[in-house]
């Protein structure tokens, strides 16, 4: 039986051992929400570690956590940050100010907020950015919001997010690896589930208390 | 193990406060502690009240220009559950309309009531930086009893030099005194922060900044010092007593600036274990930049 989506908590689970740094993600994220030069929601950090000769590389995918107890809430002066019963970390774009102070707020610098508006090629918009160009957007703080309009659309549906694509957020439908996963933590049957089950996991800066939606794979349990 | 930073792994120094914000603190906090140095006077003097009030409310209209839309300021004040900077919004109403009654009437108890508000205004300011969570430097819990002290030793400095040049008379010969006893309890402040701001606690760069500044703060302050001594000591030389003041306060405004923006590192992207990749196991993770 499915789960009603209003009493899930929606998680995103990347598989480290998968991700090869291709970007898919981060430029299917840019074209799903339009986001201008510079801010991207979704991103693919590299990190090499270790000394020569015995290096590893390791790519890290990151966007907002979705925290279950989500700094940028708190400290937000407007209730433009709230947080939904499914765990999605949202903002209101009509009540912000613009104060940046869930952008300073944030561990994971997942906040971005530009004044004025920006296109890829020079001075004007691009169609593509013409149609998806909102003005509500300038100068107030915006972020991923894990494609919730797919999440919303499966609501009474039938379908589930994370199984079916087109309720399914952009990045995790983009990945050409296998490394980004969606679903409902606390669906003991769901994939999200499964998989925290059978792989050891981390979450990234958790010591700091913010309960991050996101956990990264980097092993096989034995 | 060692980490590489490709991209933009380690702590970037926070864009979005800039000296708009940064002048948040410096005024607010200089302007509370003017009006405290106001109502400890006896008999209460106008100028450092006037004075303080008004850098509150230029500390205000530097964040309402540093905001991305100043014609929804009003917004700031729906979330006094949990943020700091509706609280500081909301001390900030009364402390100005007290503030001014205080000055018109020059009623003897309403300077006190404004320096109560006006520490609550500090304080709230204090807990706003403590309260952003991505700035390992402003998170630390020490830096609350650090900008309260610098924004008390910041008013009495403002609050000598207004009454030195409004109206000399009135200085009393402890206000000198108070002066330097607030820069020590400051340096402490700055020393106990410092002290504990360790590895762990900040990245390296952050730190690194934090500890170049406290060289400064150290040679301003013993400057300062040695000024309110010779102001003190030597008649007619209450001038030197209004430079120390001077002193006091553009050290403490300094520090504010270089808290805000120059050791605003944010927290960095980390690893906590680094995945197996083909073959092999996981391996201790990486924090670049700490």
């Amino acid at each position: 039986m499915r789960k009603d989506p209003a009493v899930a908590r929606y998680i995103m689970v990347v598989d480290l051992r998968r991700c090869i740094g291709c970007q898919t993600c981060t430029a299917a994220c840019k074209q799903a929400n339009g986001t201008p030069p510079g801010v991207q929601w979704r991103r693919v950090v590299d990190i090499e570690t270790g000394t020569y000769p015995d290096v590893r590389r390791s790519f890290v995918p990151v966007s907002c956590m979705h925290c279950g107890d989500p700094p940028c809430m708190d400290v937000c002066p407007t209730r433009a940050t709230f947080k939904r019963d499914d765990g999605l970390v949202g903002i209101d774009y009509e009540l912000c100010i613009g104060c940046a102070y869930c952008a300073v707020a944030c561990p994971y610098q997942q906040r971005f907020k530009v004044q004025r508006a920006t296109f890829a090629y020079g001075g004007g918009p691009s169609p593509a950015e013409a149609a998806q160009f909102d003005p509500a957007r300038l100068g107030v703080s915006t972020k991923c919001n894990f494609c919730s309009d797919r999440i919303d659309a499966a609501r009474g549906t039938g379908r589930t997010p994370g199984i079916d694509p087109e309720v399914t957020p952009a990045c995790v439908n983009s990945c050409i690896s296998g490394a980004l996963h969606f679903g409902d933590r606390d669906d003991p049957q769901s994939n999200v589930s499964q998989l925290l089950r059978e792989n050891e996991f981390f979450r990234m800066h958790e010591e700091l208390g913010t309960d991050p939606g996101t956990y990264y794979l980097v092993e096989g349990r034995p | 193990m060692s980490a590489s930073m490709p991209g933009s792994v380690a702590p970037r120094r926070q864009g979005f406060w800039d000296w708009r914000a940064a002048c948040n603190f410096i005024f607010g906090g200089a302007g509370a502690g003017t009006l405290v140095y106001a109502a400890v006077m006896s008999p209460p003097s106008a100028g450092p009240g006037l004075l303080g009030l008004a850098l509150v409310c230029c500390g205000l209209l530097c964040v309402w220009f540093e905001i991305g839309r100043p014609w929804r300021a009003l917004n700031v004040f729906r979330h006094a559950r949990s943020s700091w900077m509706t609280r500081e919004a909301i001390v900030s109403l009364p402390l100005l309309g007290v503030g001014l009654g205080a000055a018109w009437y020059g009623s003897r108890w309403l300077p006190w009531l404004t320096a109560a508000l006006a520490l609550a205004y500090v304080y709230s300011q204090a807990r706003m930086l403590q309260g952003a969570r991505g700035i390992p430097a402003w998170r630390h819990p020490r830096v609350v009893p650090l900008l309260i002290a610098t924004g008390l030793a910041e008013g009495a400095g403002l609050g000598i030099v207004a009454q030195l040049l409004l109206d000399p008379a009135t200085l009393p010969g402890w206000a000198a005194l108070l002066l330097v006893g607030l820069m020590l309890i400051r340096e402490l402040a700055f020393v106990a922060y410092l002290g504990s701001l360790g590895p762990a606690e900040a990245p390296t760069r952050a730190r690194a900044v934090l500890v170049r500044f406290g060289r400064r703060l150290v040679g301003l302050d013993v400057a300062a010092i040695i000024a309110a001594a010779f102001g003190t000591i030597e008649p007619g030389q209450a001038w030197a007593v209004g430079l120390a003041g001077l002193v006091a306060a553009f050290a403490g405004g300094w520090f504010k600036f270089t808290l805000v923006t120059r050791a605003a590192y944010h927290q960095g992207l980390a690893l906590s274990l680094t995945p197996v990749r083909g073959f092999g196991t996981t391996r201790p993770g990486a924090r670049p930049g700490w």
